[in-house]
Formats: C-alpha cells, structure tokens, sequence
C-alpha cells in the first residue's frame, strides 16, 4: 500500500491467477488488476503449452502432420483433423465418397457432443456444482468407447485421413451410435433438471459477462458465443461442408448474450447434434471409404482455406503448398485463441468470482490457444 | 419463480432428486482399474509388436523400411542385411522408441506385410528411459520388466 492510501480507498491489487489454477482450465496465465474485490481489467499470459506445431507442419510431410492436429483442440480432436483433411481435399481438388463423408458426420457431432459434455461438467464444477462432471463424464465415456472401438483411440484420434477413412466401420457402429442417442436426450433433460432452473446457477451465471452481437463481430468470436448473443450463424448452415447440406437441423440462438445463454445454446447443440446423427447414421451409403487419394500427397503448387464449425467455433486451416510433398506453410485459426480475446471486454467491472464464470464459458482448450 | 416455489426451495429438491435417483447400485460405472482389466477394442492402438510366423519363428517382415519412412516422428530404425544365397533383404535390428510415439498408426498403415501391429496392450510405463526403446526381442516377444535404479 503506497502511504497516500488512507483507510477508505484502496490502490490497485495486480492479482496472478494461474498458470496452475484449476479453473483456467490449463496453462493460462491472468493478471488480474483489483480494486478490492472488482476486476479493473485483465491481461493474459498465453505460451505455457506452445509447442510450434504450425512449424511442426513444415518438417513432415502433408500425410505425417495429420496425427499432430488432433494435439491442439485434444477436446475435440475429430473436428481438428476433419478440417486438416478438408483443406488438403481442397488443395488436391479430391472427391470423398458419400459414405466417407456421413461417417465424419457422424464422429464430428458425437465429437461435438463429448467437447461439450466436458466444458458443461467442468463449468459447473467451477461455479460450484460438483455432480453434473460426474454424469458428464458418464456419458461421455460412452462418446469415447465409439472413437475406441472404430480406430483405436479415445483421445487423439487421428480417425480421418486425406481423402476419405482409414477404417471401415465397425460391426454394430449403427445399432452403437442408435443406442447413445436414445440414451442421451433423456439424459440432457436430467442435466437441465440439475442446473437450468436452480437458483445458485441462475445467480452465479445470468447477467454475467455479457457480450453483444454486435462486440462479438468485432471481436471476431465465433461458435456459441456469437449465437447466444443473437446472431444467427453456423458455419455447417453458411458454407457446408463434409454433406451437411443433407441433414435438417436448427440453429440455437438466445438473446442476452450472457453466460447462462451461451449455456442454454451449448444444451440446445447437444440436442441438435443428436438430431444430425440420427439422420445420418440412417442414411449411411454403401460404397468406398477412400476416394482417389494419391499414395504419396503432393498438391500442385496453391493454397486452400477451409474453415469449419469446430465445437468451440470457427475452425480455419490455411494450407499452402510449394508442389513437394511437404506443406510449405499451415496455418490455424483456432477459435479458442480469438475467443480469448473478448475475455477483458467481459470481465471489465465484474468480480474476482465472475472471472473462474467468464474463463468457463468461453470454453477454452489452451492446447489450441498455444498451439 | 413463484414465490411458493421460492419458499419450499423446488429447484434444489429438483436437482437432489436427479442425484438421488443415480444412487441406484444399477448406476454404478466405476471402473476397478488394476483389479480388473479393462477390455479395449479390438482396434486398440497400443504397444507395438513385430508378428513373427508361428510355425517356424521366423520374422515377416521384409525390412522395407517403409514403417519408419512413414512415421512422423522418424523413431523406428530398421536394418537389414542380404543374404548373399537367396540375394533376399533380412532384417537384423529393429528398434522402436515407444517414449517418442503417438500411437497413430501410420507406421502400421504403411507395413505391406502386416508384420508391425499396434496391439491391446496399453501397459506401456518402464523404470527407465531406456527401457522405452524397445528392440527387436521386446517387440518380437512383449515387453520385459526393467528392473528400478535410483
Ligand atoms: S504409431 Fe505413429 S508415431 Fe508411433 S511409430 Fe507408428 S507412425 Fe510413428
Ligand atoms: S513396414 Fe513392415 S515389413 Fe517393412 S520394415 Fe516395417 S515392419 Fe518390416
């Protein structure tokens, strides 16, 4: 305390919060600036996990660098590698086959819905509510023994490669898939019961860290923290991708833009993956999972951007080529990064409280913000 | 919220009856790791091993080379020799850094023999580094225990 600070007014309180603090979810570092219990505004620390895989990219080749795609969302390890093998397909000007293409549906929303399962469990345990990861993580087990049984892997999966599938389905991958769904929607509606309409969790959430529609666009935040705040836009509606064009679903939108809309759309995306699945794993077709995919993956000289609907947002792959057989230069947009972005304009004027809140909802993977 | 709803707290009964209904012993999903094993899939991607045929113990592969041209990590070396009476390539060292790998399957993808497989074994911790490098015997017969130096 300077000696001009009398009894009343306290001076600014520089706070660290983490890189070891449960709630920042990993290796984030947040310096948060104080005024006794309020955040004057805040500045993060970002690099712990930096592991240069864009330069990773450079030294292997276009078909090696795949697997290290899965590292960065490990969350949501299927839609990373989905948006790798679209860019490449993109590049090469390469077909996938229909059944190739229902079968990434598929895994990507079960992705979709285990991403999520995982950020509802660990957001509520930071606001204090310590069952919902235990049933989260029930259910997501059963998300993990699908990957499991169909490539051999539950968390880095490395499950597509460029041009189609490595692994043709397994027996029972249908009646598998049938089965989670219909044990599932029961099981968002037991979630809601837990969360929606209790008092502590209205508390805690509404009117915290609210980010409009419009601070959303500048910002460049995607996923659902765009649509919570009442923009209607999903990348899987705008630009489809991988044959979602087939499947009827909606988008879910709120209003407010606070963090207990962004949790009410996350619930309602869980619903609607489960609506995709269903039509897809019903319409698989028959056919080659691989299309006419070079052995040896040498685009022509170009480059390609292909963005996807990662579960956290938007998801771009910027992939250039210099004709060899390595890529000449990879570049991610992840969503977590940007999103983080928004993190001071939310928090500024809140409470230290309101922080472990606004972390949560925005639904970080340091894996990918570090990259 | 009503206020008598307010009152008598019937969201948190909500929440507390969801959580008692999953006190069933029917609900019970943990898992007795190291008393009983788990079952992974058959595709599971786990310790490596070299297949050799059953009938005479002679190795399959054919020392391509190709599994450790494909692997990202460049951790398997293969080194072979020519059998100067069947002018044929037979392996003589096969070395697998497991502490490196990933587990992603290329290098079994690209075997023309199927002779390296990533089994169900996913018991992969050791004493030591060295005992993560696994050579040919290891990869032929499965892992031996590394005995503990501090
Ligand atoms: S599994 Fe992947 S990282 Fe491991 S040896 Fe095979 S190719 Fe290399
Ligand atoms: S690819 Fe198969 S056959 Fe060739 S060296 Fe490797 S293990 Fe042996």
């Amino acid at each position: 305390m300077t000696p001009d600070a009398t009894f009343l007014d306290s001076t600014e309180l520089v706070l660290n919060m983490g890189p070891q603090h449960p709630s920042t979810h990993g290796v984030l570092r947040v310096i948060l600036k104080l005024d006794g219990e309020k955040v004057l505004g805040t500045d993060c620390v970002l690099g712990y996990l930096h592991r240069g895989v864009e330069k990773i990219a450079e030294n292997r080749t276009w078909a090696q660098f795949n697997p290290y795609v899965d590292r960065m969302d490990y969350v949501a390890a299927i839609s990373n590698g989905l948006g790798y093998c679209l860019a490449v397909e993109k590049l090469l000007n390469l077909e996938v086959p229909g059944r190739a293409q229902a079968v990434r549906v598929i895994l990507t929303e079960l992705n979709r819905i285990g991403s999520h399962l995982l950020w509802l469990g660990t957001h509520a345990l930071d606001i204090g509510a310590i069952t919902p990861v235990f049933y989260c993580f029930r259910e997501r087990e059963a998300t993990l023994n699908i990957f499991e049984k169909y490539c051999g892997a539950r968390l880095t999966t490395h499950a597509f490669r460029v041009g189609g599938l490595q692994y043709e389905t397994y027996e029972g991958f249908e009646k598998e898939v049938n089965e989670f769904c219909d044990m599932f929607l029961p099981k968002v509606d037991e979630y809601e019961e837990l969360l929606t309409g209790n008092r502590i969790w209205i508390g805690r959430l509404k009117d915290v860290g609210i980010l409009t529609g419009e601070e959303c666009k500048e910002y460049g935040v995607t996923g659902p923290v765009l649509r919570a705040a009442g923009v209607k836009w999903d990348l899987r509606k705008a630009q489809p991708y991988s044959g979602y064009e087939k499947y009827e679903f909606d988008i879910p939108t709120c209003q407010n833009g606070d963090t207990y809309d962004r949790y009410m759309v996350r619930m309602q995306e869980m619903r609607q993956s489960v609506r995709i699945i269903r039509q897809a794993v019903a319409s698989i077709p028959e056919g080659p999972i691989m299309g006419k995919a070079p052995k040896v993956i040498k685009p022509p000289v170009g480059e390609a951007y292909v963005s996807i609907e990662a579960p956290k947002g938007e998801l771009g792959y910027y992939v250039v080529s210099d004709g060899s057989t390595q890529p000449y230069r990879v570049r991610v947009r992840p969503p977590s990064f940007i999103n983080l972005q928004a993190l001071d304009r939310m928090i500024a004027g809140g409470l230290v409280a309101d922080v472990v809140a606004i972390i949560g909802t925005l639904d970080i993977v340091l894996g990918e913000v570090d990259r | 919220m009503s206020l008598l709803k307010k009152v008598f707290l019937v969201d948190l009964f909500q929440g507390l009856w969801v959580t008692f209904r999953n006190q069933h012993p029917k609900h019970l999903v943990t898992e007795q790791y190291p008393a009983e094993r788990p079952m992974v899939a058959e595709r599971y991607r786990g310790a490596p091993r070299l297949n050799i045929n059953p009938e005479n113990g002679e190795t399959l592969c054919i020392a391509c080379n190709l599994c450790a041209l494909a692997c990202p990590e460049t951790l398997i070396v293969v080194t072979s020799e020519r059998n100067e009476q069947t002018k044929r390539k037979e392996l003589t060292t096969f070395t697998y850094d497991t502490s490196r790998c990933m587990f992603c399957g290329l290098c079994e993808d690209a075997c023309p023999v199927d002779a390296l497989e990533l089994t169900q074994d996913f018991e992969l911790a050791s004493y030591t580094r060295e005992g993560q490098i696994w050579d040919r015997q290891m990869l032929e017969e499965g892992p031996r225990p590394t005995p503990y130096k501090c």
